[in-house]
């Protein structure tokens, strides 16, 4: 059975004045941001703020430095990570990119993507969207229909890709392209590539989620050409450059941190004296979130360590989103406060955003029902 | 169930699982549900040394750790076995706080109910403690009964011998022994001054922290054993592990095993840094939780032969239903903490949860 476990995880004390550092700079650059706006979480997107990470050296930290990076260690990044998101900062015209974007170009890409992309991110000037799902391919990602075929010089790409975030402000989009079909094997013929989101031919939709907020596209590909340098990897080996991928999106602290904002602001209106009933919801809930930080630390370490924990991180993921989704509905039970969208106190805007939100969270980066699929998997009954 | 790469903590790991296997069986713990005390067990036990990890060895224990105490306890709950190993060890390490001699032999710890309290009064050079202390874990088998009190504001240790005291029996849900001791100006062998590490709450606090070991162990056999079950047991023609319904409960049952192991494991190393109380309360908070949930899907998914004496699930399940409400149920750890924070205000949660 399982070959999983958490090792009892520690961030060194060098880490500390790092802390403090990104507390300083979210500090001046955050001030004035109310709980509304920290409450969008890492949804947030502002080119100037992850310029000014950036130029911090907060984005591609442990890159090697020949590609702009800083060699520095995932246990520091972790430390920045979780910084942002507890503040509620607009990360996301960088993280895409630093998350997974990056690290999938420095392990499989080429030395001149590396060298034409991977410094341009570390300087946030270079946003990145994810072009994985299609209309009829969700969980089922080996599905996937939009072709790449090979003409003179490089590709020629049609289909539709879907739930793009931010294809419509970002430069590129790393998608998973079918560059053959074989019957017998449905996870061969995927390729990844590098796709210039100002190609001709390609048409960017956008998709309004329930909250009214425009994150999502569809992008439509219709004739158009990628060039041959712009193959990420090797032809044919998309599914598992993928998979690492996706190991990056499920590990982070992102998993876990996204309704904090919510949380503290149940604290403000509750405190400094809590009726029992309160006292007991903030608790259980504190118990989790520290549990949950320690978890996500040992996946950090791990990931330190070189090891690849795809299935802890599935794990913290699980439970994480279940525990983001879950404050909300905590905050209905105590309070009964109507949820609201622009008036009304902040807590009840702040109930109202994360209330509307949190159905994503275990939608995205792998439904929970892939997740538990995947630790069923680990503890051998798949 | 090692955490770290301490080396002398899995071969500690290695020799408690050994040694558990041999020893606790189904007939040895059906025993133990009768009122039979498991004297070669104890022996062995405390002839391997685990009975005193944080006694120095000059006293004659193993001058270790609270981390290798909790691979100890975390075993000790992985084989549902039926001695006061954990309170011994709790009792043992309050008597080398105050220099207090420790006896062999099994101990056990009073008061363990937030709202009793036993009185320590001087007499003639010494010491005499009266009251009722309820629930004490093994009040009966244990040979002696180590008492914290304050006297005058100061916490003080006492080692009072088991035959001191009057004797209500009683059990829990998992019919381990819990006893009602009524002292009444009952002598005591020896007593001394706490340092200030040890607070009036320490049994309590630390009580609630082996509890959360002890359950953290029973939720990774309960985990093996469910997924050992659903791989063997056949319906409608296959496995009933190959059905996706049974494969989502056991993720999740990995996920709190997975939580309550390492919230307890944080308690336990924080214990050794310094003040442990806040990752105690969140450790007992969040694995009782666990407890609760893990019992649910392991019943659910072994159908009615889990639901039988014979079957060894119930062993853990009692357990569990139990020791998560001992030394503070996750509502009383939930409120402390709650509170705690909710008087530092919102601003301070964060900077306090990455202070710890």
């Amino acid at each position: 059975m399982a070959t999983f476990h958490f090792d009892l995880g520690d961030l060194p004390p060098e880490t500390e004045s790092l802390r403090t550092e990104v507390r300083e700079f979210l500090q001046e650059e955050l001030g004035d941001f109310g709980p509304v706006r920290r409450a969008g979480s890492w949804g947030g997107f502002d080119r100037a703020f992850s310029k000014k990470v950036g130029a911090r050296g907060w984005i591609g930290m442990t890159w090697p430095k020949q590609y702009g990076g800083h060699e520095r260690s995932a246990l520091e990044r972790y430390v920045v990570l979780e910084e942002m998101l507890a503040a509620g900062a607009p990360v996301s015209a960088h993280w895409i990119a630093d998350r997974q974007s990056g690290p999938l170009l420095l392990r499989f890409g080429t030395e001149e993507q590396r060298q034409r992309f991977l410094s341009r991110i570390t300087r946030g000037e270079l946003t990145f969207a994810i072009g994985m799902s299609e209309p009829d391919s969700g969980s089922d990602l080996a599905s996937i229909r939009t072709r790449a075929e090979r003409v003179d010089g490089g590709y020629r790409v049609n289909g539709t890709k879907v739930w793009t975030s931010n294809a419509h402000r970002s430069d590129y989009m790393i998608a998973l392209f079918r560059t053959a079909t074989d019957p017998a094997n449905r996870h061969a013929g995927l390729t990844q590539f590098l796709v210039d989101l100002r190609s001709p031919g390609l048409t960017i939709r956008p998709i309004v989620d329930l909250t009214g907020e425009h994150h999502f596209n569809m992008v439509m590909l219709e004739d158009v050409f990628v060039p041959a340098d712009m193959l990420v990897g090797s032809e044919g080996s998309g599914w598992m450059q993928v998979s690492a991928e996706l190991a990056f999106e499920r590990s982070g602290p992102e998993r876990y941190l996204s309704s904090i904002a919510l949380l503290l602001e149940l604290i403000r209106e509750v405190a400094p004296e809590p009726s029992e009933r309160a006292a007991v919801a903030i608790g259980r809930l504190v118990a989790h979130l520290v549990t949950l930080r320690q978890m996500s630390i040992s996946v950090a370490g791990m990931l330190h360590a070189g090891q690849n924990p795809n299935l802890e991180a599935a794990v913290v993921k699980d439970l994480g989103t279940t525990f983001e989704q879950e404050i909300s509905e905590v905050v209905h039970g105590l309070l009964g406060l109507e949820p609201s969208v622009d008036h009304g106190t902040e807590l009840q805007q702040v109930l109202g955003s994360v209330m509307e939100r949190a159905p994503s969270f275990s939608l995205r980066g792998g439904t929970r029902e892939i997740l538990r699929g995947i630790i069923a998997r680990g503890l051998g009954l798949r | 169930m090692t955490h770290g790469t301490d080396e002398l903590q899995s071969i500690l790991g290695d020799v408690v699982t050994r040694l558990f296997t041999d020893l606790v069986t189904v007939e040895l713990r059906t025993a133990a549900e009768s009122g039979a005390w498991p004297s070669a067990l104890w022996q062995a036990v405390e002839e391997a040394g685990l009975t005193l990890p944080l006694v120095p060895e000059r006293s004659g224990g193993a001058g270790g750790t609270w981390r290798d105490a909790h691979v100890v306890v975390t075993a000790a709950g992985r084989h549902a076995v039926p001695i006061p190993l954990a309170e011994t060890i709790l009792a043992s390490w309050l008597l080398a706080e105050a220099d207090l001699p420790v006896p062999q032999g099994p101990l056990t710890i009073a008061p363990v109910r937030r709202d009793d309290a036993l009185r320590l009064t001087p007499h003639d050079g010494g010491w005499q403690v009266s009251g009722i202390a309820g629930r004490v874990p093994w009040g009966a088998s244990a040979q002696h009964v180590v008492v914290v009190s304050s006297v005058d504001g100061r916490v003080m240790v006492a080692l009072v011998a088991a035959g001191q005291a009057r004797v209500e029996t009683d059990r829990n849900l998992a019919l381990e022994p819990r006893e009602t001791l009524t002292f009444d100006r009952a002598s005591v062998i020896a007593a001394g001054p706490a340092p200030e590490r040890v607070p009036a709450s320490a049994p309590m606090y630390y009580g609630a922290m082996l509890r959360s070991a002890q359950m953290a162990g029973a939720l990774a056999w309960m985990l093996a054993q469910s997924v050992r079950y659903v791989t063997e047991r056949r319906q409608f023609g296959k496995a009933i592990g190959a059905f996706q319904a049974i494969q989502h409960s056991l993720a999740l049952l990995a996920g709190h095993t997975a939580a309550a192991d390492l919230a307890a494991a944080n308690a336990f190393r924080a214990a050794d840094r310094g003040d442990p109380s806040f990752e105690i309360a969140v450790a007992k908070a969040r694995v009782g939780e666990a407890a609760g949930l893990a019992a649910s899907i392991a019943h659910q998914v072994h159908g009615a032969i889990g639901f039988t004496y014979e079957h060894e699930l119930q062993f853990y399940t009692r357990r569990l239903w139990s020791w998560r409400a001992e030394f503070g149920a996750e509502s009383h750890w939930s409120e402390a903490l709650g509170r705690g924070i909710a008087s530092l205000g919102a601003h301070a949660l964060w900077p306090y949860v990455t202070a710890r």
